[in-house]
């Protein structure tokens, strides 16, 4: 079966100083499936993520390797193509519903943009379709909420929003970044099974960026275990959870807090692991740091 | 209700200011060195002469008797009568307004236009020669006062490429039909578009020269606010959306880092209503700039207090004016 997204031995590197930020990553996900993509902060998971949408920093810049989207090699189109091309298939759930709202503009034309200025619908079929979507999510009032402007609602609201917004084009690829690690506990829970319910509906590929593996349990069908750049597992989930492969993949697991058993107290990934582990991926690269990633 | 209250207290400090300038303008002029009559009267006029004339404008009084009495006058709508024309100052100080009305807002409209443009360019071209060019011009916006940028374009545009005119408003052998000051608006208004190209002709080195150093500043803090902008989420959003660099400048940054410009543009657009006082004389513009010269060498103290009263008026319009344009801009201000 051909994959919707096929990342092909992609590295990357900061433009300033050379160090490594990707190292050969190899991730295929076929289309209406879900992978997590996990690992600790400066692992390059969200760069993966940010990669695929094109909006990588200025500094970051791609050494080798091939993004292909729905079969397109995005290295290969002009940069004005590159854009709309993802525009039309992918979407973006971002981190933080606080700030990836334009505070200056009304909820309507926040989702309906999209769908009028690249994807060329009318803006009545765009409004109704943004009715729509809204409602899928729950939002109550969905004609009076879109003429409101971001800070007149809740950062759960908000996050509704942007989901609604992500699946409004009908993507087939989704990339949501740490969804929900900005919101309430109390609500994350509420969006995760939103999104799962959402993704399901649709049929769309998500690739879900996350360092909660809570979370990767509920929600994926494979995932990639990232350190300093460099996939060192690539599963299924079920697999990952029974018997993880790699040394890293099971420090990490283990490192999980149990809420089942309060006495037991934190285990961090071992020292000898994580030397382990660089040693192995970082193999003749001076340039490489124990965290020190480019956050984002 | 609460507009209401407010416009009530903002009232009311406008008010204590203007006392406060009208005090302050008052006792100055008359600290300082120099006096009206000695500009008055021929050389070797008697003592008794100067004496005659004190009495006559009130001189001879007590500066608090002198303020009280102007005062009062002031509060029923009588600014004195000019002492070097011997007209009212009101009708003179009026006359000359609308002169000096047109040339700020030109200059305004000017170093908008010139500031927001530059900004967008240099934020699209970040990290270029573009912005580097763009940054070294600004620093020398900033650094060149208006009445340097005024000689600098009297030598270009006046001399060596002799294409402005150089001095006054209006050319005299124009026969205006107009009713009011305000030519610029008139001749629109009229569609006299003959007089308009002249009117334009005789503003453009003035404008450009209050217009420049304004430019600077908006330029700079604008690409400053708009380089922050463009990388803040919700502009990270915009392009996963398929949007183009300078759409995501224009819709997404723009109008959030306008807000903090907008100020800075209020502040300093009084300080170009003040420019203009050097540059018109420059160019012998024939506004309100021009006569407070005039009205200073000749010790014309009721024009004098006249022009500045009106002056402080004109400030505190504008930041009414910015405060009400920024609350109606944010909409978190908006809907508070």
């Amino acid at each position: 079966m051909s994959s919707f997204l096929e990342i092909r031995g992609l590295s990357a590197r900061l433009a300033g100083t050379g160090q490594r930020l990707l190292r050969s990553v190899d991730i295929s996900l076929p289309a209406g499936s879900v992978r997590g993509l996990v690992g600790e902060s400066g692992a390059g998971k969200s760069m993966i993520g940010k990669a695929v949408l094109g909006v990588l920093p200025k500094a970051v810049e791609i050494i080798e390797g091939e993004i292909l989207l729905d079969g397109q090699d995005l290295q290969k189109v002009s940069p004005g193509e590159r854009r709309r091309l993802i525009g039309a298939k992918a979407a973006l759930i971002p981190q933080d519903p606080l700030t990836a709202l334009n505070p200056s503009r009304r909820i309507g034309p926040q989702i309906t943009d999209r769908l009028v200025d690249i994807l060329g619908w009318t803006k009545a079929r765009a409004a109704a379709r943004a009715l729509e979507v809204l409602a899928e999510v729950s939002i109550p009032e969905p004609e009076r909420i879109m003429r409101l402007y971001p800070h007149e609602l809740s950062g759960g609201m908000r996050q509704r929003i942007l989901i609604a917004s992500a699946f409004a084009a009908e993507p087939k690829l989704i990339v949501a970044d740490e969804p929900t690690t900005a919101l309430d506990v109390t609500v994350q829970k509420q969006i995760l099974k939103l999104i799962s319910e959402l993704q399901a509906r649709h049929g769309t590929a998500l690739l879900f960026v996350t360092h909660d593996l809570g979370v990767v349990s509920k929600v994926c069908d494979t995932l990639s275990v990232l350190y300093a750049g460099k996939v060192v597992e690539d599963t299924t989930v079920e697999r990952f959870f029974a018997a993880p492969q790699h040394a890293y993949s099971s420090a990490l697991l283990a490192a999980t807090p149990r809420h089942t058993d309060p006495s037991s107290s934190l285990k961090p990934v071992p020292r000898e692991v994580t030397d382990a582990v660089a040693a192995e991926v970082a193999v003749d690269d001076t340039t490489w740091r124990p965290n020190g990633g480019v956050r984002g | 209700m609460m507009l209401l209250r407010q416009t009530v207290s903002r009232l009311i400090t406008t008010l204590i200011t203007l006392f406060g300038v009208a005090v302050i303008v008052f006792v100055v002029i008359r600290v300082v060195p120099g006096n009206p009559i000695a500009m008055m009267l021929p050389p070797g006029a008697t003592e008794a002469d100067i004496e005659r004339l004190k009495t006559l404008y009130g001189l001879d009084k007590s500066i608090f008797e002198q303020f009280v009495i102007w005062f009062g006058n002031v509060l029923h709508g009588d600014f004195g009568t000019s002492i070097s024309t011997r007209q009212p100052v009101l009708s003179l100080v009026l006359d000359r307004l609308p002169a000096t009305l047109e040339l700020s807002i030109i200059a305004l409209v000017m170093a908008v236009a010139i500031g927001v443009t530059l900004a967008i360019l240099g934020t699209r071209f970040r990290g270029r020669k573009t912005e580097a060019g763009i940054d070294v011009a600004n620093g020398v916006g900033l650094s060149v006062p208006d009445f340097l940028w005024g000689l600098a374009l009297i030598l270009l545009f006046g001399v060596l490429w002799p294409v402005f005119q150089i001095s006054g408003r209006v050319s005299p052998r124009l026969e205006l039909p107009f009713t009011s000051q305000f030519y610029l608006f008139e001749s629109v208004l009229r569609l006299r578009f003959d007089i308009l190209a002249d009117l334009l002709s005789h503003m453009f080195m003035p404008a450009l020269a209050l217009a420049l150093p304004l430019a600077a500043i908006i330029s700079q803090l604008l690409k400053q606010s708009l380089k922050e902008t463009v990388n803040l989420d919700y502009s990270v959003l915009a392009r996963t959306k398929g949007y183009s660099e300078t759409k995501v400048i224009l819709s997404e940054a723009l109008p959030n880092s306008i807000l903090p410009t907008l100020t800075l543009v209020g502040v300093q657009f009084t300080f170009l209503i003040g420019g203009t006082v050097i540059i018109e004389r420059l160019l012998s513009y024939e506004g309100l700039g021009n006569m407070a010269i005039d009205a200073v060498i000749n010790r014309d103290l009721p024009l004098i207090q006249g022009i500045v009263i009106l002056f402080a008026i004109l400030f505190t319009f504008v930041n009414l004016a910015v405060d009400m344009t920024y609350a109606f801009l944010n909409p978190k201000l908006r809907h508070a």
